[in-house]
């Protein structure tokens, strides 16, 4: 490996009495990208974003964060990480500027530095005009950018997303994409864990896709709908039997199909395998990869 | 709405030598300590209200009403004796009851403890800075049941000078007991069972209201290992005269009640947040 790491996990396993959340994971954040950790609910994403910050603590394996072997080192490497919660945990009685000094002093900003810390925060978050606002008059969308700002207080060179836009609507969705995408573009490394395939595919140098506490896959988001479900797929809508026809022929002629709801997609139709069914031609793309591999409705 | 700047000027990635850090840095505490002032800032009224209003009501009422039928108690005043007896009742409200509700909040409801935890602080810092701005409170809303007992002709006395300091010390037992409780009690509905069975109980054997000498023995013996009841006797000590090796024994308890609770107040909390 070239490129220096700012997180390497190897053969993590973290036990919570008979479940295992995460099950010899291995994973790589090289520095000054950003990975996405893409897996269903339950598959152990959260719990890898705990023990990245020492929150919990790993049954065995080896973890480091910027260097800095964990837990036992871990203040070192949470001084110089930002965290992007799943919960919205800011200080709601506060004003958003309020938030944001408590957490320079958090941070150890110094206190020269502190009053342009805060500023520069907020021109990140477009709060500059909602300074003196009290959190719980903020909209949804701007609670967000402030849990983003507030991870960025101390300019951190690595940022842990935890479901970023989840429960956002879709334009409140695309500001922290590009807030997010101004990160990478500044040398920050990123690891951002969510379900949203889309969001993956946009902002993600590579993508490790989780299934119960595994990794299932790997690699740069084209390069994984390549390998796994070809250049193309064609959707066939019919009756219950028909879609179940189609699985039965694709199968045989060794192409993978996923349910999309109420149709069946025939992946890897490029592939030169067999005869293709009748129906829509589209791209494959990412979110065939996750259904394929994360187990749901698979045949 | 703009577009957020395309670029953000990040830290040089060069790796900055390790700083040597260790447990209970100042920076950590005093970072979670600014976090409680300025979050005081906005509930300090209400706070205040219930920490100092309530205890000078009890001294008012039992005062005046029970003062009307007790004259003297151990040679002082009634008045004067519940007049300095509930600061420990104001400290022990205004300790005590914040340790065990306003950390369960902040760590169940609130997640205001993950948020700190990412941040360069330990579990043992929070629960240090914690206890700490507890126990500046109650040093200071606990000296109010004495400046009432003062404006109804209370003799001011040098040594209360130290009831700050003793409200402050006995402050910092009850916080740091009060969010040990608030670690290991899994719902907030059991905090029923410690306040009914536990801090009443304490409350009424410490000698605010009656001298314990009135009890039985077995109740006498218990008020011994009752900190409220050491916390008690200081203040009237403090301001009817010190009595030497007495004090420094009711000092003594105060201080290894504190220290004790205070790591055990680390143990639960750390149980709890670190998984």
């Amino acid at each position: 490996m070239s490129a220096p790491l700012a997180i390497r996990l190897r053969g993590i396993t973290k036990r919570y009495g008979d479940i295992t959340a995460v099950d010899g994971l291995d994973l790589d954040v090289p520095e000054g990208t950003c990975v996405g950790l893409l897996g269903p609910n339950g598959a152990g994403k959260s719990t890898t974003m705990k023990l990245l910050t020492a929150q919990a603590i790993a049954d065995s394996g080896e973890l480091e964060v910027l260097g800095f072997p964990l837990p036992r080192e871990s203040k070192q490497a949470r001084a110089e990480s930002g965290v992007v919660p799943q919960l919205d945990n800011l200080d709601t009685t506060l004003t958003v500027a309020q938030n944001l000094v408590v957490f320079a002093h958090l941070y150890r900003v110094s206190r020269r530095d502190r009053p342009a810390a805060v500023e520069r925060a907020l021109e990140l978050a477009n709060l500059v005009d909602r300074r003196d606002t009290r959190v719980d008059k903020l909209s949804g969308g701007m609670r967000r950018r402030l849990l983003i700002a507030r991870a960025l207080v101390h300019q951190p060179r690595l940022v842990l997303l935890d479901e970023p836009t989840v429960g956002l609507d879709p334009q409140v969705r695309q500001e922290l994409w590009a807030l997010i995408s101004g990160l990478r573009a500044g040398g920050v490394s990123i690891l951002m864990s969510t379900h949203y395939i889309e969001e993956a595919e946009r902002l993600c140098d590579s993508v490790t896709i989780m299934s119960h506490g595994r990794v299932v896959a790997c690699g740069a988001p084209a390069a994984l709908v390549r390998e796994h479900a070809g250049s193309a797929a064609v959707e066939v809508y019919g009756s219950p039997a028909r879609l179940a026809e189609v699985e039965a022929e694709a199968n045989a002629a060794g192409l993978p199909t996923r349910r999309t709801g109420t149709s069946v997609s025939v992946l890897r139709i490029d592939s030169g395998n067999g005869s293709v069914p009748d129906g829509e031609r589209r791209p494959a793309n990412l979110e065939d990869v996750f259904v394929l591999l994360t187990g749901e409705a698979i045949s | 709405m703009t577009p957020p700047p395309a670029e953000v000027a990040v830290a040089p990635t060069a790796r900055r030598p390790a700083k040597r850090v260790g447990r209970l840095e100042r920076s950590a505490v005093g970072g979670v300590l600014v976090r409680e002032i300025i979050n005081f800032s906005s509930f300090w009224r209400s706070s205040a209200f219930s920490s100092m209003v309530e205890p000078t009501i009890y001294m008012l009422a039992f005062g005046f009403g029970l003062g009307a039928l007790v004259d003297t108690v151990d040679g002082y005043d009634y008045v004067y004796f519940v007049g300095t007896g509930t600061v420990a009742t104001a400290v022990l409200f205004s300790s005590a009851f914040p340790g065990m509700f306003g950390t369960f909040v902040k760590r169940e409801f609130q997640h205001t403890y993950d948020a700190i935890l990412a941040a360069p602080v330990d579990s043992e810092e929070i629960v240090t800075a914690e206890g700490l701005w507890l126990a500046a409170r109650a040093g200071t809303f606990g000296c109010a049941p004495l400046l009432v007992a003062l404006i109804f002709g209370l003799p001011p006395s040098w040594g209360m000078l130290t009831v700050p300091l003793i409200a402050f010390l006995a402050g910092l037992g009850w916080a740091f007991w009060g969010i040990g409780i608030g670690a290991y009690l899994k719902s907030i509905d059991n905090f029923s069972y410690v306040i009914s069975g536990v801090l009443t109980p304490l409350f009424l054997v410490a000698g605010t209201f009656f001298p314990i000498d009135q009890l039985p023995d077995w109740a006498q013996v218990l008020a011994q290992f009752n900190p409220l009841y050491h916390c008690v006797e200081l203040v009237r000590n403090a301001a009817f005269g010190f009595e030497g090796w007495a004090d420094l024994v009711h000092v003594s308890v105060l201080v290894v009640f504190a220290f004790v609770v205070w790591r055990l107040a680390i143990i639960g909390m750390t149980r709890r947040l670190v998984t």
